[in-house]
């Protein structure tokens, strides 16, 4: 077998007596889709906090395409080839969201151009692309905070895939979304990911979610890995029906 | 193409006072030259930040004009020097500055130019005090010039100046890095996850707000043939941030929109009102900020937009 694209090893983090990462060990093989489901405040935020350099284990190590990237600033991971969407969508709300997405296509060449305009004819194109893909089109002149909540997250993850990662973290992409457009919204996502054979982890709440989308399911509880496997498979083990999606209530 | 229309008419406004009122070229000068400066206190408020120490790099433009005139004769190069030396100064304090936000980055600017006031003002034998240091006229492009002729080429001097000056940082805030000055001001954690180093898009910017106010101050030192520590006081300073606010940050034109208004209400109000004119300056400040948030390049943008948006 290839060697994953990501692998953690004995992960840990503790804030004080909460032990966000015990000891993690976790693979993300190229071009698969990880789910990691979880009670709240179990440390699924903190793994993509680490992996993307925002906190630092205390312990373990965290190798991408074989190089150790435990402890390395945001800017150097980016650089790597990861990004990464955020719970609550943080986006440049003074920018329209066609130059959000610009400002990150940017990011990748020609940032320090200091004449050259940052929506150039082929930056807007690509820009509107990617949009257009995850059918953002009609809101790409409005500004970023006039948009609902369902568009925010979307527009924040395309932003992070305008740095056209290899490795895609995307935390609670649904949360706040519109039940009812939560699979239209995944489809695209998913089918956008695959298009571009991006490798993506999402952090989930709504199990049906994660049983359409995701190839393969980490559950995280009290900074450990439950169990791991195909969707079907976890979905139905017991021991996680009772400790993640029973006693943490209904998928949500 | 509005825009380059209301340049074209400002400028063309601006060359009628200067001809028919031949006391309003100095007082346009001034106000061109001010206006350089506020154009560098702009694109630091478009990142959020407040400096409030910007007169340092204005006083080290006009001080550098005052020590090299013994040894160089041409104004241009002199104009040249000045910008060099606030840049450098600028990279200096910048590199420090830059780290800090909000009222850290406002009092540390503030700082940096009290000790500079204070060495203009306490090393003498180097800088004659508040005395101050008087500049020969030098000559322009070869040319010795004197009287009118001298008022008239500083004054297109500061034209040419400011047009470059507002054509070259308009090209800039379109550019990523000058598009990303906004994105420190909402969400600058977010440019770091994007790869963007949010201190160096801000320092590319405090380079060029410390080589504006060293253009804007030479041309002060090049018009008055004087200059004195006050140059650096803080009061001077606010001053910069003040115009900055009245004239808008939405549009290049803002800040010598707002400089020319300013200089000339000083003018008027100083004459009518001796002992009241901060008043009145102040009370236009208040009008402003309560009626016209965008200043007053917003308020002619509005205007723009009603006559021309119909037709």
């Amino acid at each position: 077998m290839s060697a994953p694209l990501l692998a953690a090893r004995g992960l840990s983090l503790a804030f004080g007596g909460v032990r966000a990462a015990d000891g993690v060990d976790l693979e993300v093989a190229e071009g698969e889709i990880l789910a990691i489901i979880g009670p709240n405040g179990a440390g699924k935020t903190t793994f993509i906090n680490m992996v993307t350099g925002y906190l630092r284990p205390q312990a373990g190590s965290i190798r991408f395409t074989g190089r150790e990237i435990a402890g390395l600033p945001p800017r150097r991971i980016v650089r790597l080839g990861i990004a990464r969407s955020f719970q609550i969508p943080q986006l440049f709300t003074e920018h329209t969201v066609l130059e959000n997405v610009a400002l990150h296509l940017a990011a990748r060449s020609g940032f320090w151009a200091a004449f050259g305009p940052l929506l150039s004819a082929e930056r807007r194109a690509e820009a509107m692309a990617l949009l257009a893909g995850l059918d953002l089109a009609a809101v790409a002149h409005a500004r970023s905070d006039q948009l609902d909540e369902g568009a925010r997250k979307l527009v924040d993850i395309a932003m992070a895939l305008a740095l056209r990662p290899r490795l895609l973290l995307m935390d609670e992409p649904t949360s706040g979304v519109a039940a009812a457009e939560k699979h239209a919204i995944m489809d695209r996502l998913v089918a956008a990911l695959r298009r571009e054979g991006v490798t993506a982890v999402f952090v989930e709440h709504d199990m049906e979610v994660v049983a359409r989308h995701a190839d393969r399911v980490a559950v995280w509880s009290q900074g450990r890995i439950l169990a791991e496997g195909p969707p079907a498979a976890v979905l139905a083990d017991p021991v996680v029906r009772r400790e993640v999606i029973g006693v943490e209530g209904a998928p949500c | 193409m509005r825009g380059t229309l209301t340049v074209g008419a400002g400028v063309v406004l601006l060359l009628l006072l200067a001809l028919f009122q031949p006391w309003l070229r100095f007082v346009s000068t001034i106000a061109l030259s001010t206006g350089l400066a506020v154009l560098g206190i702009m694109l630091l408020l478009r990142a959020g930040q407040v400096s409030f120490g910007h007169a340092l790099y204005v006083a080290a433009g006009a001080y550098t004009v005052a020590f090299l005139r013994p040894y160089l004769g041409e104004a241009l190069l002199l104009l040249l020097a000045g910008a060099a030396v606030a840049t450098g100064l600028g990279l200096l304090v910048g590199l420090f500055v830059t780290r800090y936000r909000d009222i850290f980055f406002g009092m540390l600017n503030l700082a940096f130019s009290m000790v500079a006031w204070s060495l203009l003002e306490k090393l003498y034998s180097l800088t004659r005090g508040t005395d101050g240091i008087r500049v020969v006229r030098p000559s322009l492009l070869g040319l010795g010039l004197d009287g009118p002729a001298w008022d008239w080429a500083l004054f297109l001097l500061a034209l040419v100046a400011a047009l470059l000056a507002g054509g070259l940082v308009a090209r800039y805030l379109g550019s990523p890095a000058g598009s990303a000055l906004g994105a420190i001001k909402t969400r600058e954690t977010r440019l770091e996850f994007a790869g963007i180093s949010a201190r160096r898009v801000l320092l590319q910017a405090y380079l060029a707000s410390a080589a504006l106010a060293g253009v804007g101050g030479a041309i002060t030192a090049l018009a008055t043939l004087h200059v004195t520590p006050l140059l650096a006081y803080w009061t001077h300073s606010g001053e910069l941030v003040f115009v900055a606010i009245l004239g808008g940050t939405g549009h290049v034109l803002g800040p010598f929109l707002g400089a020319v208004v300013f200089e000339l209400v000083r003018v008027h109000a100083a004459a009518a009102f001796p002992d009241a004119w901060q008043m009145i300056l102040g009370f236009v400040l208040l009008v402003i900020i309560l009626s016209a948030a965008r200043g007053l390049a917003g308020l002619l943008d509005d205007l723009a937009r009603r006559l021309g948006g119909r037709g």
